[in-house]
């Protein structure tokens, strides 16, 4: 059984595990865990946009 | 005067020396155990020290990435003296603990050259195993009591 995502859906899907694991790990209380776990999900997936069109205009 | 950067560099090296006298913490039982069982068995760290929901997130998020690498054929590094990049990718992928034995015992992640998604499923392995890293770490200080 092969899983094919594409780029984006592979991306956001590892910015969904890494941003739990960060959130969980990096702060004490459950209410600052949840804010840093949705904070690094926005800088995860905000650099993948910003990534995406960077290399867009890399290319043209 | 207090707030003085003299002042200041004095109250800072004193506590400096405060924290170098401050007892080495006691090694035990579980702090020993929670980072063995955390590396073993990602999440199982927290759980047996009843951070039920911790543990349960920390569990379903990095088995998952590991599995979804796997399922994305990518590849799962062995021990091996050889480029630098290889050996760092046997420690990421080490790190999954349990996981990467069973892997290993199951001969699965081959990695498949074939399918272009083959290499985000290697990344998605060494990075569950590096999280696994964090997990383990978080365990240990939750165990020293450094962390609730």
């Amino acid at each position: 059984m092969t899983l094919e995502l594409s780029h984006f859906s592979a991306a956001l899907l590892f910015s969904v595990f890494a941003s739990v694991v960060f959130g969980i790990t990096q702060r004490n209380t459950a209410r600052d865990q949840i804010r840093y776990g949705l904070y690094c999900f926005a800088m995860f997936a905000g650099g993948i946009f910003v990534a995406g069109w960077v290399m867009w205009l890399l290319r043209h | 005067m207090a707030n003085s950067p003299v002042v200041k560099k004095v109250a800072k090296k004193t506590a400096a020396s405060a924290d170098a006298q401050k007892p080495a913490q006691p090694i035990t039982t579980m702090s020993v155990i929670a980072p063995a069982m955390a590396w073993l068995i990602p999440g199982a760290g927290h759980l047996i020290q009843k951070r039920w929901i911790r543990g349960v997130l920390l569990m379903a998020s990095i088995i998952s990435m590991f599995v979804f690498g796997l399922l994305m054929q990518g590849r799962v590094y062995r021990p091996n003296g050889g480029d630098i990049l290889d050996i760092l990718g046997f420690v990421g992928d080490v790190g999954a603990g349990g996981l990467y034995i069973v892997t290993r015992a199951m001969n699965w992640g081959p990695g498949a050259i074939a399918h272009a998604t083959a290499d985000y499923g290697t990344k998605y392995i060494i990075v569950a195993g590096l999280l696994n890293f964090i997990s383990v770490a978080d365990a240990y200080h939750i165990a020293i009591g450094k962390k609730p």
